[in-house]
């Protein structure tokens, strides 16, 4: 680049190839670090899923180095057979929906009225609302209050407290205010159409990629969050598939029973489809995520735009 | 429609209450989930300030003063926890911010738009794996028997390392196992930022013969300064809350010296102990909100004299 500079200085009259040199340098370094941040990113993934479909041998000994060595789903077998995978997946899969219903239905609930320039105490209510984002009574506090409601071990833990993000209602409150023109809400009045049917059959229609976008972001945080339950739940029967993913994954905490179908009697063989079991599973808690990702993604995308406008 | 008639003042705040009831009806449900579960909690936090008692609940414990809090800044943890705390979010918080701007920048001259949309897409996808997936991948790539980081350490003749045993090693685990998850996702802001940018800046310099290199040098950073100042300012005033959920899922008895912060220790203490302790937690996670509100509002105020943007 230093280079390219002085040579353009000593040679004006020759500017335009010089940079033309110049932008075709930068285009070869900016292809190489962005297939380098390809890389860097994608590998590990590839790894994972290779190493899930690989022999046990071929894993622990560090063979798999991009594609899968020695083809087995051993792994996959013992996921699905794991009765406490299946249950937090299901469970997991019932938090998501039922959470992620009561979720958008009062982000929206909370936002329409914060968009509404002639909502009596709007700067009171949003002061209200964006207060919690800064200062909280913490966990203990939190913790009590969900034990003095009596939701401790039941279902509810995992839907009543998360029942709406305020940032979410700030980003739905900024798009209703940016989207939905004053004069259709004027001429609606005009025509004596209620609040309730405003929202009912002009905004919600006109809302469709903010709807999308909340329903996303929440279902994911859903299927990811495993803090609650780990301080709400204490029973096996209700736990969502990341707190069975730690148990397995992080505290290593395998029931030999669960792998003893495959007669593995010895401790390597044990260890190894461990291992595998472990690299299956991220695959499998990954995959749900991960495959609507790609059609979704500019949903997200959108989010963090529409976030990044003030309200 | 908004009748701002002042003369008639309390009969018109019942007249535009009427008017808008039905916009309280709808705000009624959300606005108790509020006061119940981000108020109340609050107003639970009183017994930073009490000896807590079972029996007695909130409201009829006794009061302690301040002696939690005096305990807490006379602890032999205290100093450990607060070095660990801003050790932890300041190396993040300098480790992690250029990544972002770069790639979106790269991201901006990438050749194709087919290529972009590909490294966009992936680099963006690990914001999607779940905590414990993403602290079990590490795990794994770091176990010091079948991790691959080791088996590779081996076939390179050194020696193989328990990574997760290292006290020294988890700030920078942390790090940059965060950096590899979240660079995609902090890109995005400064792509929009990038896209605000006024294309005839850009023409303009073109005709000017002005090469990539200068267009970003004097047209895209400068551009996206204000968007990166505002989000190292915000950040800054996040500085004690770390990423509480994954600090917990890669602590271990070997790394606790380093990995242990407030927000753990808070959970260590109050709920994953045996013995029922909540005052004494509770002032702590107290003392670290009422710094973090400190932090948000004096921050704020410096954001608002540089650019003249902020929260609020």
């Amino acid at each position: 680049m230093v280079e390219t500079r002085n040579s353009m200085a000593k040679k004006a009259t020759k500017k335009r190839i010089k940079e033309s040199f110049a932008d075709r340098v930068f285009d070869v370094i900016n292809t190489f670090l962005l297939s380098l941040a390809l890389f860097i990113v994608l590998y590990p993934l590839i790894f994972v899923v290779s190493s899930s479909f690989s022999s046990s041998k071929a894993v622990i000994s560090g063979e798999v180095w991009l594609w899968p060595v020695g083809w087995d789903l051993a792994g996959y077998e013992a996921v699905f057979n794991h009765k406490g995978i299946v249950y937090g997946f299901l469970n997991s899969f019932f938090y998501m929906v039922t959470g992620t219903l009561i979720n958008v239905t009062l982000t929206i609930m909370a936002a329409y009225p914060l968009s509404r320039k002639d909502f009596l105490g709007r700067g009171l209510w949003m002061f209200v609302f964006v207060f919690t984002m800064m200062f909280s009574g913490g966990l203990i506090p939190y913790y009590l209050l969900v034990r003095d409601l009596g939701m401790l071990n039941t279902r509810w833990a995992m839907i009543i407290p998360n029942a709406m993000g305020i940032w979410n209602v700030i980003l739905t409150r900024t798009f209703f205010q940016v989207t939905i023109p004053d004069e259709l809400l004027e001429a609606s009045q005009l025509d004596g159409c209620s609040d309730f049917r405003f929202v009912w059959s002009v905004v919600i229609p006109l809302s469709a990629s903010i709807i999308a976008v909340n329903t996303l972001f929440y279902a994911v945080g859903h299927w990811n969050s495993f803090f609650d339950a780990m301080i709400f739940l204490r029973e096996q029967r209700l736990y969502p598939l990341q707190i069975i993913l730690r148990d397995i994954l992080i505290q290593n905490d395998i029931e030999p029973s669960q792998l003893a179908m495959y007669d593995v009697r010895d401790a390597m063989a044990r260890e190894a489809l461990k291992v595998r079991l472990k690299y299956s599973l991220i695959v499998v808690a990954s995959v749900p995520v991960l495959v609507i990702y790609p059609f979704v993604q500019q949903h997200f995308v959108k989010g963090i735009m529409i976030g990044s406008i003030k309200g | 429609m908004v009748n701002t008639n002042r003369k008639r003042g309390l009969s018109k705040g019942i007249l535009d209450l009427k008017k808008c009831w039905q916009l309280y009806a709808l705000f009624l449900l959300p606005l108790i989930y509020v006061i119940v579960f981000k108020y109340v909690p609050m107003y639970g936090a009183q017994i930073a300030f009490k000896d807590y008692k079972f029996t007695l609940g909130i409201n009829a414990s006794p009061w302690a003063g301040f002696k939690h809090f005096h305990r807490f800044f006379n602890s032999h943890e205290f100093w450990n926890l607060m070095s660990n705390t801003l050790g932890i979010s300041i190396y993040n918080l300098v480790a992690g911010f250029p990544f972002p701007i770069i790639l979106a920048i790269l991201l901006n001259y990438a050749r194709s738009d087919r290529f972009k949309k590909t490294v966009q897409m992936v680099t963006y996808a690990p914001y999607f794996i779940s905590t414990v997936v993403m602290v079990s991948m590490v795990l794994q790539f770091l176990s010091p028997r079948v991790g691959i980081i080791n088996v590779v350490r081996e076939a390179l003749g050194l020696e193989r390392i328990n990574f997760m045993g290292v006290p020294d090693y988890f700030k920078s685990i942390y790090v940059w196992s965060g950096i590899w998850q979240g660079t995609g996702y902090g890109a995005i802001v400064y792509l929009a930022a990038l896209a605000g940018i006024d294309p005839s800046l850009h023409e303009a310099a073109i005709v000017d013969g002005a090469n990539k290199v200068q267009r970003i040098r004097h047209i895209d950073i400068p551009g996206i300064l204000p968007t990166a100042v505002i989000l190292l300012i915000l950040n800054t005033g996040q500085i004690l809350n770390t990423g509480f959920e994954k600090i917990l899922l890669m602590q271990n008895p070997m790394n606790m010296r380093t990995s242990e912060v407030i927000d753990t220790f808070v959970y260590q203490v109050g709920l994953a102990s045996q013995t029922v302790n909540y005052s004494y937690p509770t002032a702590v996670g107290l003392f670290k909100s009422v710094v973090s509100l400190f932090l948000i509002i004096i921050v704020n105020k410096i954001a608002k004299r540089l650019g003249g943007s902020s929260l609020w």
